[in-house]
């Protein structure tokens, strides 16, 4: 590069900017010795620095302190529940061998609950969405309906990844209480954006993870119920009620608790900014590429769309073309799909979701953060009509020659 | 330049981006993903196109400090190289698949997308000297002729040439490694790549029978009389002497070379060594690197990849090619390319596709 272009980060979604503060009770903490298992002077004082992250972040999730079971982050604490919720149900009852999931989750639940039926005889069925990728509760019903003592679990996330769109987790945890079939639900993306209230949802299990809400990468948490029984992944030294086994890290769980208080804190100045920033992208990018197509579902709010997250689809235009010319001005955004092999797959969401392949292929996700500015929004609208107009010019040129 | 600089992983194109870095052009890594099921790990010597080889890119790129992308030509590669590598063996021929991915993904497909991108060309880390002579751009053999490339480049017309960049064709490979390491490039060790990309444990015909099935056929001597059989035709190239399985030896006792594959009749014919020999060479398609020839040329032909040079009299007529060599040749096998030089220099090149035997032009002189 020649010159130094403005660094725009608009991929929030992916991971998001740490709180200051938080890093600093890290970095305080990790100048500290102490394992919070060992029964000394320097555990005691880790261990409270564990338990203290641990009351602080059931707090602010409405769950009992007893249920924050800490882990690596959103993928373990999903394959911990799917997978530990399913041996625990079939081993108690051989019986339970189908585990019911929507077709929009992600990879990190999507690919346990496949293994579970490659590896573990389990039957899966796959819950369909509308075309602002939501559950259909219809469908989920019938499928429940279908024989509900066979169900293992039931697994929907509360916000989707890629769309925003948030999932009426109410309502599936009523349809399944009918059956006592436990419901966890992937909160990774709705845990920095909307107040979760894990008792009030009555849901059985729920994951989060730090750094998605301005902690650090490399924590998270599954929240369980105290009464559920779930088989563990890691066996060892017993740590988090013999769910996790492994040595907590006390600076991570500190980072995680401090973030996610600063989030909730400024939830309600800040979901509405960041929505005004939304509204400002959308209507810009509206106005200055006026066939793009706005996805998902258009209101905000509990119940509707997570106020961060814009999905757009360029027609003509493939979704790696744009991110590349972007990123080449300094502008970075997400295709929102997965790569297989470092190629952009089109992503099974929006395919869940009744996308066409080249709409699939040719959509971007912009998703903002606690310290997303107008000035962000608007560097991104300056450049945008003349990236399309060439990642058009490239799609035009692989459509002739494929 | 804005250019694109083709990483497969190895350390040719990865020493090549550096330099064009270091050379002042704006530099973006692209990764070809050009299998449609990837394996995870290299396997010996072949291929780049596992995950791990798109890793050991991504990582050169990370360290040379580029941006990198993985672009998918997959479907293109599979169209344009892999279909057309079974039809021309389908066909009695023996293709050149590097040369056509050349021709028609590496500086066609993938330079037509850049150029719509914004880019002005592509860096790719080939073995051959590019030299602007007079406003036009001119390819010569690669310094390090045990590594020149250029055979595999000659299908590149002028206005592909101008966008392209090769910066190690001053360099013996050596060098090239030396360089690696000391610019803390991990694939510095890493070893060549050989053989045929997408048949990964180079064994061809096995590959062949995989996608076309046995297509059985007799092995004819030269007088027609059947001395074995084989299970497809696309398995043998002209001049091939090993695994005839003949159940019939030969009069004299001698080893016998496959001197011709019909196709339709899926007859082998072979014979004694001799009769290897061509003189004569009729090639079409011809593709030039500057403006065609207009006159008869005296000149040097490379028969195939890693061949060696021939002196020849080449005339030009339309699409059509006369190559007629000063002292024969031997195992060469239509379907493979004729690439034309004038010394160093890179003419043009032309698909082989019949051989004659005729008194060579050098017994004359």
């Amino acid at each position: 590069m020649t010159e130094i272009a403005p660094s725009v980060y608009l991929d929030h979604a992916a991971t998001t900017s740490m709180w200051p503060e938080a890093v600093e009770v890290m970095q305080q903490e990790f100048l500290r010795t102490g394992n919070p298992s060992s029964l000394h002077e320097a555990g005691r004082r880790a261990r409270r620095v564990v338990e203290e992250s641990r009351e602080l972040i059931a707090e602010r999730l409405g769950a009992r302190p007893s249920e924050v079971v800490f882990c690596s982050g959103g993928t373990e604490a999903n394959n911990l529940a799917i997978k530990g919720l399913y041996w625990a149900r079939r081993s108690a009852n051989p019986l339970r061998n189908r585990v019911l999931f929507s077709s929009i989750e992600h990879h990190a639940l999507l690919d346990p609950v496949t293994w579970l039926a490659a590896h573990e005889q389990a039957r899966i069925d796959v819950t369909p969405v509308d075309q602002q990728g939501r559950i259909r509760l219809d469908a989920l019903s019938e499928a429940i309906d279908s024989n509900p003592a066979d169900v293992a679990a039931i697994t929907t996330m509360w916000a989707n990844n890629e769309m925003g769109t948030i999932q009426p987790v109410r309502e599936v945890v009523e349809l399944a209480r009918a059956h006592q079939i436990p419901v966890h639900s992937d909160a990774v993306q709705a845990a920095g954006y909307l107040e979760l209230d894990f008792a009030g949802t009555g849901l059985d299990a729920m994951t989060v993870t730090a750094h998605k809400l301005g902690g650090p990468v490399g924590v998270g948490a599954l929240v369980i119920r105290r009464e559920l029984d779930a088989t563990p992944l890691l066996h060892g030294g017993g740590q988090e009620r013999d769910l996790r086994s492994g040595t907590v890290g006390a600076a991570l769980v500190a980072g995680f608790a401090t973030a996610l208080d600063l989030t909730v804190q400024h939830q309600s100045e800040s979901g509405p900014r960041i929505e005004a920033l939304r509204d400002r992208l959308v209507r810009g990018i509206e106005r200055v590429v006026p066939e793009a197509i706005i996805n998902g579902d258009p209101e905000t709010g509990p119940g509707h769309r997570l106020p961060n997250i814009a999905h757009v689809t360029f027609p003509g235009c493939e979704g790696d073309a744009l991110l590349m010319l972007l990123d080449a001005q300094g502008v970075q955004v997400s295709t929102g799909s997965a790569c297989q092999a470092g190629v952009p797959q089109p992503s099974h969401v929006l395919l869940a979701m009744g996308f066409g392949d080249a709409a699939a292929r040719g959509s971007l996700r912009f998703s903002l953060g606690h310290t997303s500015t107008a000035a962000d929004v608007d560097r991104l609208l300056e450049l945008l009509p003349a990236v399309c107009e060439r990642a058009r010019a490239a799609g035009l040129v692989r459509s002739r020659t494929s | 330049m804005r250019v694109i600089a083709a990483m497969s992983g190895g350390v040719d194109s990865a020493v090549a981006a550096a330099r064009a870095v270091e050379a002042g052009h704006e530099v973006t890594g692209v990764h070809l993903a050009l299998s449609r099921n990837p394996k995870s790990y290299r396997t010996g010597a072949r291929g780049c196109c596992s995950i791990e080889d798109a890793g050991d890119a991504r990582r050169a790129a990370d360290a040379i400090g580029i941006p990198f992308f993985v672009w998918d030509m997959s479907d293109e590669f599979a169209d344009e190289v892999v279909d057309d590598f079974i039809a021309e063996y389908t066909a009695g021929r023996t293709p050149n698949p590097c040369l056509r991915c050349n021709e028609k993904i590496k500086f066609a497909a993938v330079l037509d997308r850049a150029l719509a991108l914004g880019f002005d060309g592509v860096v790719t880390g080939h073995y051959a000297r590019l030299v602007e002579n007079d406003g036009v751009v001119e390819m010569h053999r690669a310094e390090d002729h045990g590594k020149d490339q250029s055979y595999v480049l000659g299908v590149l017309t002028q206005d592909q040439l101008r966008r392209s960049l090769f910066p190690l064709g001053d360099d013996p490979k050596t060098t090239v490694r030396a360089e690696a390491a000391q610019r803390g490039l991990q694939v510095a060790n890493k070893p060549d790549s050989h053989d045929i990309c997408f048949i990964s444990d180079g064994d061809n015909a096995g590959w062949l029978e995989d996608k076309l099935g046995a297509q059985p056929g007799p092995i004819v001597d030269e007088t027609g009389a059947e001395v074995g059989s084989h299970t497809g035709a696309f398995a043998f190239t002209i001049g091939q002497r090993r695994g005839l399985r003949l159940g019939v030896p030969a009069d004299d006792g001698k080893p016998r070379y496959v001197l011709d594959i019909e196709p339709v009749t899926r007859t082998v014919t072979v014979g004694p060594r001799e009769r290897l020999a061509i003189s004569r060479i009729e090639a079409i398609k011809p593709l030039w690197c500057g403006e065609a020839p207009t006159t008869e040329l005296d000149c040097t032909v490379q028969l195939r990849a890693h061949g060696s040079e021939h002196r020849a009299r080449v005339t030009v007529d339309g699409d059509q090619v006369i190559v007629e060599l000063h002292d024969p040749a031997e195992g060469i096998a239509p379907g493979q390319a004729c690439v034309i030089y004038d010394r160093t220099r890179v003419v043009g090149s032309a698909t082989i596709a019949r051989t004659a035997w005729v008194e060579p032009v050098g017994s004359a002189n």
